[in-house]
């Protein structure tokens, strides 16, 4: 994957990326700025395609965007012209459903999403967590096999994000998606990834990957802090930690 | 109740209703005070009391020609309105249109650019040479006052939807065709309501331009005519009269701005 750059040459942004994603996957991908993780992302939504090698859903080849493929997005992504529930059923909407169809469909994702009774609010009201919520129903709604989730956090205050990374988690483990997940945050890629591909700048690549399962473990016992203070999750949080500052280093001194 | 401390706010905040009564009541005992003691003579000053009698004159129809000030109000509206109509018609579109198409923004922008910053007077004769000296004439002039800064406006707006947005909503489904109608144009809509903000006010600034050619009614006629016989009370009344229909017009699309955009510069 490589990019033209203004002044007429070449950036290469990805090289040899090979990733498979199969239902109940929780994929996070962990890196730095720059390492190519939302051109990654933009690739598998079909926003930029690649230069060479190829995106397959269900063995046929991504051309363009689609429904089957939510996006959330970090921020800047509603329409604040229309309302909370408006926004939800926006994709049903565009492809044609009947108004009774799509308000059921956005009433049942936003009260997964813990906004019940917030429907007919403007969506500029909200606080940031609440949007982002809105932004993940909006995805749900339309039923994607993927779900891909840009740093849908990144701009939130810890506490918010926490909560909402278990929103997240409760809503994979009920809707069954792949998830697609980036982050900068070692601690949230390790709560919530089944596999955690951490990568690395110049040019974006995969440098190593991790199965995990401190997912199910939330999901199995509801506590979230618990989950989080466990002597793995610690052990591996300062693994990957070492990890990334070492290819740092290393891509540093080239 | 906290204060900003001195210097640690922005400059020039705070509200200005009072200032403003003040000022536009030292306007009026001035004007009052110079023609009470007679230091201009009527022809270049009338009283503020002349000025109001001549629109009393005017409603009752006793002026040049026995035009009710009404009648000269609904020419005047009905032209500005109807062109400032087709421009909201034909501008927005194309604004829109140059916004998201490179060849729209290649055909349209000579020719709006550079007729744009013309004075209306430079044109009205080859406007008149056109389209001839009746109705036609004069909404053509009023339009092509409002068909710019529409335009531009659209345009503009255009810029004001996010990649996001857009993103999203193909990601969701939508066609080109309804990432333009349902993200883009709502998008653009506090740019383009502002851009009809500016365009009616040019609408009545052309308007005395366009009531030269051959009226026989309209504010803008009336003040002209009046020009004529030197009745600088009927001048006045006229100039004021359009004055506080533009500023009750302003108004009202801040109203209509704050119902249809209420999350401007909010998200």
């Amino acid at each position: 994957m490589s990019y033209e750059t203004p002044q007429g040459g070449s950036l290469l942004a990805l090289s040899s990326v090979d990733l498979e994603m199969t239902s109940g996957d929780f994929v996070v991908a962990l890196g730095a700025s720059g390492c190519g993780k939302t051109t990654l992302l933009s690739c598998i939504a079909g926003f930029l395609s690649p230069s060479s090698g190829e995106i397959l859903l269900d063995g046929k080849p991504v051309h363009g965007p689609g429904a089957d493929r939510g996006v959330v997005f970090q921020k800047h992504a509603l329409m604040p012209w229309l309302s909370v529930i408006e926004n939800v059923e926006f994709g049903l909407r565009m492809r044609g459903m009947r108004r009774a169809e799509r308000q059921g469909i956005a009433l049942d994702k936003l009260d997964a999403v813990g906004l019940s009774g917030y429907e007919h609010s403007p969506v500029y009201q909200l606080s940031g967590g609440m949007q982002q919520r809105v932004g993940i129903a909006r995805s749900l709604a339309s039923n994607p096999e993927v779900l891909l989730m840009d740093e849908p956090l990144g701009a939130l205050d810890a506490l918010t994000r926490e909560s909402i990374q278990e929103i997240i988690l409760r809503l994979w483990a009920r809707e069954k998606k792949i998830v697609f997940f980036i982050t900068h945050s070692v601690e949230e890629a390790l709560f919530l990834a089944t596999r955690l591909i951490v990568m690395s700048p110049s040019p974006g690549r995969i440098v190593k990957t991790y199965d995990l399962s401190f997912c199910h473990d939330f999901i199995a016992s509801g506590n979230a802090r618990a989950v989080k203070s466990k002597p793995e999750f610690i052990a591996m949080r300062e693994e990957i930690l070492n990890l990334i500052h070492a290819t740092h280093a290393e891509s540093e001194a080239t | 109740m906290t204060k900003p401390v001195r210097g640690y706010q922005p400059p020039g905040e705070g509200r200005t209703f009072g200032i403003s009564l003040v000022t536009s009541i030292a306007l009026f005992v001035t004007w009052e005070l110079i023609t009470r003691f007679g230091l201009l003579p009527p022809l270049i000053l009338p009283s503020p009391s002349a000025v109001w009698q001549a629109f009393m004159a005017g409603v009752r129809g006793e002026l040049q020609g026995g035009v009710t000030i009404f009648e000269h109000f609904g020419w005047s509206v009905a032209r500005v309105f109807g062109a400032f109509f087709l421009a909201c018609l034909t501008a927005i579109p194309i604004g829109i249109l140059m916004g998201v198409s490179r060849i729209a923004r290649g055909v349209f922008d000579p020719p709006i650019e550079f007729y744009r910053p013309l004075p209306p007077l430079a044109y009205l004769p080859l406007v008149i040479i056109w389209f001839g000296i009746d109705e036609a004439s004069k909404v053509i002039l009023i339009y092509l006052a409002c068909f710019a800064p529409l335009a531009v406006a659209a345009r503009a707006g255009v810029r004001s939807v996010t990649v996001e947005q857009i993103n999203a909503a193909r990601s969701l489904g939508a066609s080109q065709f309804q990432v333009v109608w349902h993200v883009i144009l709502p998008a653009a809509m506090p740019e383009i309501l502002t851009g009809m903000r500016i365009a009616i006010g040019f609408g009545w600034t052309t308007l005395v331009a366009a009531e030269m050619v051959a009226a026989t009614a309209g504010l803008g006629q009336m003040v002209l005519n009046a020009s004529n016989f030197l009745r600088t009370d009927v001048v006045i009344m006229g100039i004021v009269v359009i004055g506080i229909i533009a500023l009750l017009f302003d108004a009202l699309m801040r109203k209509i701005e704050a119902v249809i955009v209420p999350w401007k510069g909010r998200m």
